[in-house]
């Protein structure tokens, strides 16, 4: 088959009238000549630029520990170094947020709308996390609607209605579903095994303690960082706490106990060969 | 002018509301426009932890609750988060107020009691067409409502630590103290809801309403305006009609006027 639309043939001019060859040339920038947006097919984000790779967060006993790196990727270009992607909403909650990084700023400030604005008629924070993971399934999934998605994944974490742990995901489909063990994008992939080891059930859940769930995450930053290309050995963990009612912040958290003795050894991938 | 519009109120029949820890009750006396006509509805569903009582223009009163529930709904929908009663009730004040100093519209001629259950507790707030929003542990608005305020304040200490069913018998016997004395409360003029903090708010109506009313025939049927030592002695008479002590209000004149 010949893979090239131009080649398909056309509707009849006779019965549809011209071909609209522009069609080709969408683009998201409006060109001068078009007069309304109706005249010209108009084009959404279809891939992220600048990106944030994987959130990890898994559940212990008292609640959750959460994990992202510090590194905004253009392609495979280290282009930021400096991108703190755990962003607080109100008192009680945390946002991981993976993908893109201009989507992910767009998030941080509705979400800072949404804090301030409860405060505002409440004269008290109210914001649980579970509000704001239903508050962003619905931006997203909105978004996505119009086929113009928010091209993240989100890890929500915090203290729920009750006053409970609370971690769920949702990405740019609006897709949600909550689970002892989370990740988002190349984690899903390398972390969450080696996480259900650990946290694969509620009943596991009950046996981790902070300290362990702590080394857990670090050693799955530590192997997203020997396997995912796109990823930084420094990062921010965040604890999300029942017994002190307190969300921990550790930014600039490196990894630790490397051993990259067998990097000598990889032949190949643009190295020079032996 | 704002000063019609609490007239309005008053001339409405008479609602009751009281809260203690965990619950809130709302009664209300209903009215039919002539004998084989239906009785107006006078407490409305908000959401599964919240509801109206209203005295005065029930019209008027369907706007505000249509508005409330969408709003009820849209906390539900974006939020997965019951509305919080305070944030709803600020909201309609906010709206009435706005009426009152805007050209070509009129205030809305319908007070309201809006009892409902959240992350707080159990709230009551009394909304008025003047935007004026107050908190209350009891409250009673409509006609003749003067007689069960003084019911109400005589009692109130003890409304904390009720149960849902003695908040029910204090309700319906301060409503009762606004009925003039002809008249009593039967199974189709009275209505009664509840709603707790494990418990949704449910209206009791009709044949429903029977089981409060049961209760309420238990009790003391003198007029609670007596003194403590003559209740002893009023107690006696349960069965006769009640005596109705001269009602020095200037709201007597209006107690059987329709809305």
């Amino acid at each position: 088959m010949n893979h090239d639309p131009f080649h398909w043939g056309k509707p009849l001019d006779s019965v549809y009238g011209p071909y609209n060859t522009q069609i080709a040339q969408a683009s998201n920038q409006r060109p001068e000549n078009v007069r309304t947006n109706a005249d010209f097919p108009s084009m959404h984000t279809q891939q992220p630029m600048i990106t944030g790779t994987s959130v990890i967060a898994v559940r212990y006993k008292d609640g959750v520990v959460m994990a992202a790196d510090n590194m905004g990727a253009y392609g495979s270009l280290m282009k930021l170094d400096d991108v703190e992607r755990i962003i607080r909403v109100g008192s009680e909650t945390i946002v991981g947020i993976s993908g893109d990084i201009s989507d992910l700023q767009y998030l941080e400030r509705i979400l800072d709308d949404l804090a301030v604005e409860d405060s505002y008629d409440m004269e008290q924070d109210n914001l649980k996390a579970s509000y704001v993971h239903e508050y962003l399934t619905r931006v997203l999934y909105n978004r996505r609607s119009k086929m113009d998605p928010l091209w993240n994944a989100c890890i929500v974490a915090g203290f729920d209605e009750e006053g409970e742990p609370f971690m769920k995901y949702v990405d740019l489909l609006g897709v949600a579903y909550a689970s002892p063990s989370l990740a988002t994008g190349f984690g899903a992939h390398l972390a969450i095994p080696l996480l259900r080891k650990k946290a694969d059930t509620m009943k596991d859940v009950e046996k981790l303690t902070k300290e362990d769930a702590v080394n857990l995450v670090k050693d799955c930053m530590k192997i997203l960082f020997y396997r995912d290309a796109r990823s930084l050995d420094k990062y921010t963990l965040c604890v999300v706490d029942k017994t002190t009612k307190n969300i921990e912040f550790h930014k600039d958290v490196r990894c630790e106990d490397m051993k990259w003795d067998f990097a000598k050894h990889i032949t190949g991938y643009g190295l020079p060969q032996l | 002018m704002v000063k019609y519009a609490l007239e309005a109120i008053k001339q409405g029949s008479a609602a009751v509301g009281i809260t203690s820890k965990n619950h809130v009750v709302l009664v209300a006396l209903k009215r039919n426009a002539e004998e084989l006509g239906s009785y107006q509805k006078k407490i409305i569903k908000i959401d599964n932890h919240m509801g109206i009582a209203l005295a005065g223009l029930a019209p008027d009163a369907r706007v505000l609750s249509n508005f409330l529930r969408q709003q009820a709904m849209s906390s539900k929908m974006v939020f997965n988060r019951p509305l919080n009663v305070a944030k709803a009730v600020y909201s309609i004040a906010d709206k009435a107020q706005d009426n009152t100093q805007s050209a070509g519209g009129r205030p809305y001629g319908v007070g309201l009691l809006v009892a409902g259950v959240d992350e707080n507790g159990a709230h009551l707030y009394e909304f008025q067409p003047s935007g004026s929003v107050l908190e209350y542990v009891g409250a009673a608005i409509g006609a003749r409502s003067q007689a069960a305020r003084t019911f109400l304040e005589r009692k109130y200490e003890e409304f904390a630590d009720a149960t849902k069913e003695q908040l029910i018998e204090y309700a319906l016997t301060a409503l009762r103290d606004t009925l003039s004395q002809d008249k009593e409360l039967n199974s189709l003029n009275t209505t009664v809801a509840v709603v707790g903090k494990d418990e949704q708010f449910t209206i009791y109506d009709d044949d429903d309403v029977q089981q409060w009313l049961d209760r309420l025939d238990s009790l003391s049927n003198a007029r609670n305006r007596d003194e403590p030592q003559q209740e002893q002695q009023s107690q006696e008479q349960a069965e006769q009609p009640a005596e109705q002590p001269a009602e020095p209000t200037e709201q007597s004149d209006r107690m059987d006027t329709d809305e």
